[in-house]
């Protein structure tokens, strides 16, 4: 059965700060199994693509997480809409393409999502992540297991989605 | 002696125009043209980011960590590096060959690999162009523009892409960081229950195939001109083939032709591909220039890829591919195919090639059962060589008795193609840009030529807020006469007080 909740980091884990996302999705993980709480699921990849707008089917929610050059420090917690996210990418794509991947292709509204960004500062290979990043990434952490336990309550509206 | 429009006779006084970097690659690159004040073309290069210090991210670790360590290489095509790296390594260890189920699962996954590798390229990276026009409207000319114009289209190539990463996920244990491939062999079976879950969707990929390869000759039949001249250059053509002379893209020896279609290098070892090729530096770029040493920088440069693997095997070993093979290489009339745009015709023949693998591959109770180590005779040295997505791709490691990697030399595909590209560019500049204002859409040809070989610059930072396009004029003076950025929405955003 789909777990009504994904939890969905990226990055590459050898270049330096670009680790937040998958470490963010590793540790997570191990704290909310200690804390009990089910219906979750955890995955991680490079890098964002159109195919995982399928990984969105079923789930009544879905966190994003990436390390960020550019949100405030310690990081940020924005709603994620579908739009015609004209990003000229590389090989990777928008959160909001994804969600608008999944309207095309699924021919329904996809799930709540929120994006976590996490603030980085260095991106280079064979670095490991920084110490303000490692930093950012407790307190966004910390932030996550609230959320994660919000979600779990009775549903009564819509979560509080708001600037660290 | 240079390349022709590689290095202007007089570049004091020229206009240089800046590409910074080039979208819908993986990674950075830059194109830099300069122009005389006639706007005449005088100097054109591709520059790109190497991959700097990969050799040295993988010297010092133990060899058994090497085939992980190797995904983080690159986000697009880990399993590529993760095979490489374990075929040099079976050397070092003396597992020589592998056993055939090993094989046989390394092959289902890198098959699985080139296959979704492929699928995102052409529906979700170059498709835009060519369903759209290099002139349409920007805002229209992404995937998001395809989805809504073609739905079916972006649906199948999602569902292609997936079936794929579900290959790699079942042969390499998970989606990324996959373990399975290691020195000696494989670590584990596909399952019966991964088996069945994937067998059932094997003949409808087999049919999208079939329809991308239908749709890009279509998009070369109707419009010709463009398609067969479009940023085309003459070139060797290097790749792998099987000793028969197949199609393999997993293993096999090294085979070169030259822009006549005419075999030169035939039936050569791998093992041997330092005594073949050199990579010359120059000190404009960070990328290195390889080359046949036989024939010297001028004449032994060469362009590796599905272009030339499609054209430089005898027959390809799956029966539609071949079919469509066969009429590709009829559409060169006895001359082989230069044309840059053709790369996306051979790369979907390449997909319903691996399609056909895959199938077969499901089918074949080795990938169940049967032995998955062997070993042997320790040796110092190994080398590893695969046709990955984007073409040849070359591993070459040194071991120590403590275990450790005392050199590594990687050779990717993208540097292979550096020239080639360099030459595409050039073309595109002689026809569309000599004597021209530049506009954005001559600005996109240079990088449709660019993306036809889906160049992998593994940039795997992608931290969102970087900007994606900065376009730089700067006059005879050095003086800024023009700076264009195009935004993360696609919009082209002018510097304020500076003339256009």
């Amino acid at each position: 059965m789909t777990a009504p909740l994904l939890v969905f980091g990226w990055g590459n884990r050898s270049r330096g700060d670009d680790a937040l996302g998958p470490l963010f999705v590793e540790r997570l993980q191990v704290r909310a199994e200690g804390a009990g709480l089910a219906g979750l699921e955890f995955l991680d990849d490079y890098q964002l693509q159109v195919e995982h707008s399928l990984d969105l089917v079923g789930r009544d929610r879905v966190l994003f997480v990436d390390a960020s050059r550019t949100c405030a420090a310690p990081f940020e917690v924005t709603p994620v809409h579908a739009a015609r996210d004209l990003t000229f990418t590389t090989h990777a794509i928008s959160p909001a393409s994804v969600l608008q991947a999944y309207r095309e292709i699924v021919g329904t509204e996809p799930p709540d999502c929120t994006l976590l960004a996490i603030r980085g500062g260095q991106f280079e290979l064979g670095q490991p992540p920084g110490f303000d990043a490692l930093e950012h990434l407790e307190r966004a952490l910390q932030w996550a297991m609230s959320w994660l336990t919000a979600a779990h309550a009775p549903k009564t509206g819509v979560l509080e989605v708001s600037n660290a | 002696m240079t390349f022709d429009l590689e290095t202007a006779a007089i570049p004091q006084g020229l206009r240089r125009v800046a590409i910074d970097p080039v979208s819908r690659v993986e990674g950075h690159g830059k194109v830099t043209i300069l122009l005389d004040e006639h706007h005449r073309v005088q100097q054109v290069r591709l520059h790109i980011v190497e991959f700097r210090g990969f050799e040295k991210f993988i010297e010092g670790r133990p060899y058994w960590e090497v085939p992980v360590m190797v995904q983080r290489l690159c986000g697009i095509c880990p399993v590529s590096h993760q095979l490489a790296a374990s075929k040099a390594l079976d050397r070092v260890i003396g597992a020589q060959p592998v056993t055939r189920s090993a094989e046989k699962i390394r092959r289902l996954m890198h098959y699985g690999q080139v296959m979704q590798s492929h699928a995102l390229h052409f529906f979700y990276l170059a498709s835009p162009d060519l369903l759209f026009g290099f002139d349409s409207d920007v805002n229209l000319r992404n995937i998001v523009g395809v989805a809504q114009a073609h739905p079916d289209i972006a649906k199948k190539g999602i569902l292609l892409r997936k079936f794929g990463q579900e290959l790699i996920r079942i042969t390499s244990g998970k989606r990324i960081h996959g373990t399975g491939s290691v020195p000696g062999g494989m670590n584990k079976h596909v399952s019966r229950a991964d088996r069945e879950l994937l067998r059932p969707q094997a003949r409808q990929m087999i049919a999208w195939a079939q329809e991308g390869v239908d749709l890009v000759k279509k998009l070369h039949a109707q419009n010709p001109a463009v398609y067969d001249t479009f940023g085309s250059f003459r070139s060797n053509m290097l790749s792998l083939v099987r000793a028969d002379g197949a199609m393999d893209l997993y293993d096999g020896v090294l085979r070169a032709r030259d822009a006549d279609g005419k075999v030169f290098l035939d039936g050569a070892s791998d093992q041997d591909y330092l005594s073949l090729i050199e990579e010359e530096v120059r000190p404009w770029t960070y990328m290195k220039f390889p080359h046949l040493r036989n024939l010297g920088r001028e004449r032994g440069w060469y362009r590796v890829g599905p272009l030339a693997r499609v054209q430089n095997c005898d027959f390809i070993p799956s029966p539609l591919a071949e079919i469509e093979r066969k009429e590709f290489v009829d559409y060169g009339r006895g001359a082989p195919v230069h044309a840059t745009l053709a790369y996306h015709w051979a790369r979907m023949i390449e997909v319903l090639h691996t399609t056909e693998v895959i199938e077969t591959l499901l089918d074949d109770p080795d990938i169940l059962d049967g032995a998955l180590m062997s070993e042997g005779e320790r040796r110092r040295s190994g080398v590893g060589v695969i046709e990955a997505p984007r073409g040849t791709l070359i591993h070459d490691y040194s071991v120590g008795d403590d275990d450790l990697v005392t050199k590594c030399n990687l050779i990717v595909s993208t540097t292979h193609n550096n020239q080639a590209m360099n030459e595409a560019v050039r073309s595109v500049a002689r026809e569309y840009l000599d004597g021209h204002e530049l506009t954005e859409g001559l600005l996109n040809r240079i990088e449709v030529a660019i993306r036809a070989f889906d160049p992998c610059l593994s940039c795997a930072t992608h931290a969102i807020g970087q900007m994606p396009l900065d376009v730089t004029l700067i006059g005879p003076g050095g003086a800024l006469i023009d700076h264009v950025l195009k935004s993360q929405d696609g919009e082209m955003l002018r510097s304020e007080g500076v003339a256009a």
